[in-house]
């Protein structure tokens, strides 16, 4: 792979034809090797941007997609040399597995000997020697999944594309290719753009996650700052699960259900004003109850094998989430006392009752 | 679906099917016994003979040329139409698409005695054009298109050509390369049905034919009412045998088609690579 | 992709756009028009109301078109269920057998139900060695009704067992499981599930029977159905005018029955034949 390729994406903004606005104007830099997710709910805009980067749609007049400075806007997608891979695969069903992977080489007229090469190499990158002469109808949805990146990646594209690759497999299996695309992404150093509704597979190919809302970005950062520090109470809402309380932040600290909870991360304050308070569950820990900052009964227990999650009733409006180890039983019915990590609390403006 | 117990009830509904049954294939026998029966007064006891058979090709050979040459012309007509139509229809979608889908398939919605007679009442006094076998070419063209692209706009609604085209042009594919080696590849079961269907209709077509046709341009079906109207009931049979024998096999192949696309849905196919070097 | 406007796309469109109109929508209206333009001018689109003739041959096609929708519905319920919910040998030949038919050309009909009922038909011979009556039915309206019945049975028994084959089996066990009878099951279940198949394949059989030329043409031309009218009028009473009005209400009565079957099934129905 020569040098890799930074993609600028500048003012894309996508209404269809029926006047939905698809996509508010959007800047995003993406470096030359780095592996971008774009996450969110459905409908948030990550497909129709990642449909512009590869020319599958034509942003509203006055965006802009960059390939490092050549300004592929006007270039239809078959001029772009972009992969991309499918949620459905799209893999033509008239051609064998290696027809498929040889296909955009074909395109390229690349000789005989040269495809031959290419796709052997293919091949055996993604371990499936075994299958390039069957039909596609013959492959399961991993085999598919595997053929889709080969063939997708033949062509040595400047960038590649994946629409929720992933989303159309079984948990395991899903799991399992994640680790396979991650390690292909590293060593091929190619940039990438990846698309997916799932956190957890966000968070572990990512080098950056760019979280999505309304056609908007809502924060973009490493998964462990997007995580850490939401920005706003979509991006705590959709990564992970957090606990929500509704205080009064005044200077001496956040008053919450009668408690007071101390700033951390040396916060200062200059005025009254209403807040809520955000905490994950593995940000609280049960305490005795003359420590605890919290009393409340656990109205369910799961238990999950390597931890047990509870609800408590009585804190906030809602049931409060609590993550605690899984060794003892904790029944339904008991009162606990907790308190919650000062590093794990997260403050976001009020929001009107 | 079960192979156990089989009470009174299967017995009962496979006696009716039988009969129905019965009802279709016991006509199509006795018309092809009655072509080979030397006189079917009296029954097969006068012996079997071919001589009808050659009656019907001294007198009606000229009709079978012209059905078959009519329907191939046909099927060649109704393919550079329809199938371009079909793809765009397909690849526009949305209520405009719907509209003119449904304006297209209106011949066959309308009897073809109206369209026949609206032909007639058009181009009529084109002496040349009514007069020649192009006049019913047009109106078998209007009855058989819409089968024609219903057949593969079927097809393509079902595999999502649309993601495939978007897959083919991702790796460089241009508009007509993506034609050539994927759409069209992939839309050929339907292709191939619509095919059928236009030359089985085409050769059997008489609502239309019988006000267009001239003395000139007899048709099959047309010589077989002919027939029908004047010839002893030996020769007619004849004749509808022979029909039968140029149509069974499109039947046929029809039915096989459509069992084996519900069967395996879209196999292995002999391999591209080597098709462009 | 809407990558590829429409305007691109437009002129694979055109060609048959071009032999549409020229051949069939204009030639329509043409038709329209002359219907309109004869002596009695618009009133002649009353004619079919005022003409007894007219108004009877109406009337008699639409209840033979009913009739025949009617029996065939049934006959190939009872057939197409009872082939795609067991499985016995020879059921594929049986299947193959019943679909033959469905491309024979009117004509061909009406000679095979001559060979049934005419007058060296099959059920005459039959019936005169048993009784010594020799029945003949194919010339009137009787032979019309078991053509039209001939060639209706093998589309809508291919429409039945399409939507059958569709019907999920888990609907059929959760009504069993709720204690259903086989007759509530078949009521509650699988006529409502293949309802839309039904009214579509109905709608393609009344309006093949009300258009269909072929068969009535080949038992007789003294069977007053509203094609035989059409053609009667045109050819032999040289009435041109009155032959266009009357093509005009049959293609509309047609069109109309397959319009409303669409928008309640919300499937694709044609008529053909």
């Amino acid at each position: 792979m020569s040098e890799s390729t930074a993609v600028h994406i500048r003012q894309c903004a996508k209404t269809f034809a029926d006047g939905t606005r698809a996509l508010a104007p959007v800047d995003l830099e993406i470096a030359g090797g780095e592996t971008v997710v774009l996450l969110g709910p459905s409908g948030c805009g990550k497909t129709t941007l990642l449909r512009i980067i590869a020319g599958l749609e034509t942003a509203d007049a006055g965006g802009q997609v960059l390939f490092n400075a050549q300004d592929v806007t006007a270039l239809p997608v078959e001029k772009r040399n972009v992969g991309m891979v499918f949620q459905s695969y799209a893999l033509f069903p008239n051609m064998s597995v290696r027809e498929n992977i040889a296909y955009g080489l074909r395109v390229r007229k690349h000789t005989r000997s040269q495809r031959a090469q290419r796709v052997a190499e293919m091949l055996s990158m993604m371990h499936i020697n075994e299958l390039a002469d069957r039909a596609v109808s013959q492959l399961s949805g991993g085999q598919r999944q595997r053929v889709a990146l080969a063939r997708a990646i033949a062509v040595r594209p400047r960038v590649l594309l994946l629409d929720e690759p992933l989303t159309a497999l079984d948990a395991l299996l899903r799991e399992r290719l994640r680790i396979e695309i991650d390690s292909l992404l590293r060593s091929l150093g190619i940039t990438a753009i990846y698309v997916t509704h799932d956190q957890a597979e966000a968070m572990a190919l990512a080098d950056r996650i760019v979280v999505m809302s309304q056609g908007r970005i809502a924060q973009q950062g490493t998964p462990r700052d997007v995580y850490q520090n939401p920005q706003n109470p979509f991006v705590a809402d959709f990564i992970g699960t957090v606990n929500r309380l509704r205080g009064t932040l005044t200077e001496h600290g956040v008053h919450a259900q009668g408690t007071l909870l101390p700033l951390g991360k040396g916060l200062t304050v200059s005025a009254t004003k209403e807040v809520d308070l955000l905490f994950r569950p593995e940000d609280m820990r049960i305490v005795p109850a003359e420590e605890a900052q919290f009393i409340g009964t656990v109205s369910s227990a799961f238990y999950l094998g390597d931890r047990t999650r509870l609800l408590l009733a009585g804190i906030g409006d809602a049931p409060v989430m609590v993550e605690v180890s899984a060794r003892e039983p904790i029944a339904r019915g008991t009162e606990v006392g907790v308190s919650i990590d000062p590093q794990g609390l997260m403050m976001m403006p009020g929001t009107p009752s | 679906m079960s192979m156990q117990r089989r009470g009174w009830q299967f017995w009962a509904q496979l006696c009716f099917t039988l009969s129905v049954c019965a009802f279709l294939i016991v006509p199509v026998v006795l018309s092809a016994l009655a072509g080979v029966t030397a006189n079917f007064f009296i029954g097969l006891e006068s012996g079997l003979t071919l001589r009808w058979i050659g009656e019907v090709w001294d007198l009606y050979a000229e009709t079978m040329f012209l059905s078959l040459w009519i329907a191939l012309a046909c099927l060649g007509v109704t393919l550079l139409l329809g199938v371009p139509a079909a793809y765009v229809l397909a690849k526009q979608g949305g209520r405009f698409a719907r509209l003119i889908e449904e304006t297209l398939v209106l011949p066959i919605a309308v009897p073809g005695l109206a369209i026949a007679l609206a032909l007639i009442l058009s181009y009529g006094e084109f002496r040349d054009f009514r007069a020649s076998w192009g006049f019913i070419l047009v109106g078998h063209v209007l009855y058989t298109l819409p089968f024609m692209v219903r057949a593969v706009l079927a097809v393509l609604a079902s595999m999502d050509f649309n993601t495939l085209e978007e897959g083919a042009a991702t790796l460089g594919a241009g508009f007509v390369y993506r034609l050539r080696t994927v759409v069209l590849p992939n839309a050929r079961p339907g292709i191939l049905a619509g095919s059928l269907m236009v030359v089985t209709l085409s050769i059997g077509e008489f609502n239309l034919t019988w006000m267009l046709h001239t003395p000139v341009t007899k048709t099959l079906p047309v010589g077989l009412a002919d027939s029908y109207a004047s010839m002893r009931l030996e020769v007619a049979s004849a004749y509808t045998l022979v029909f039968f024998v140029m149509i069974v096999p499109l039947l046929l192949a029809m039915q096989w088609l459509s069992r084996s696309e519900k069967r395996l849905p879209r196999n292995h196919r002999p391999t591209l690579d080597t098709e462009h070097e | 992709m809407s990558h590829t406007p429409f305007l691109r796309l437009m002129p694979m469109l055109i060609p048959a756009g071009i032999t549409f109109i020229a051949f069939f929508l204009l030639p329509m209206v043409k038709l329209a028009v002359v219907g309109a333009t004869g002596d009695a001018g618009l009133a002649a689109y009353a004619s079919i109301l005022t003409t007894p003739r007219h108004w009877e041959s109406l009337i008699a096609t639409l209840i033979l078109s009913i009739s025949v929708t009617a029996v065939a519905l049934m006959i190939s319920t009872l057939a197409g269920l009872f082939l795609v919910r067991n499985l016995f040998p020879g059921r594929e030949v049986l299947v193959a057998m019943l679909t033959f038919p469905l491309a024979f050309p009117g004509v061909v009909i009406g000679f095979l139900v001559i060979l049934l009922g005419g007058r060296q038909g099959l059920v005459g011979e039959i019936s005169q060695a048993l009784t010594g009556d020799k029945v003949v039915f194919a010339y009137s309206m009787t032979g019309l009704f078991i053509g039209y019945l001939y060639f209706s049975i093998p589309r809508v028994i291919l429409t039945i067992m399409a939507a059958a084959e569709k019907l999920d089996p888990a609907l059929e066990e959760a009504a069993r499981s709720l204690g259903a009878s086989t007759w509530r099951v078949l009521v509650d279940v699988i006529l409502p599930a293949l309802k839309p198949g039904l009214i579509a394949s109905g709608a393609i059989c009344f309006a093949t029977s009300m258009g269909a030329f072929g068969t009535a043409f080949t038992l007789a031309t003294q069977i007053d159905v509203l094609p035989m009218t059409i053609y009667t009028e045109f050819t032999l009473n040289a009435n041109i005018a009155g032959a266009a009005t009357l093509s005009i209400v049959l293609g509309l009565v047609t069109w109309l029955a397959l319009f409303v079957a669409r928008s309640l099934s919300g499937a694709t129905v044609a008529a053909s034949g």
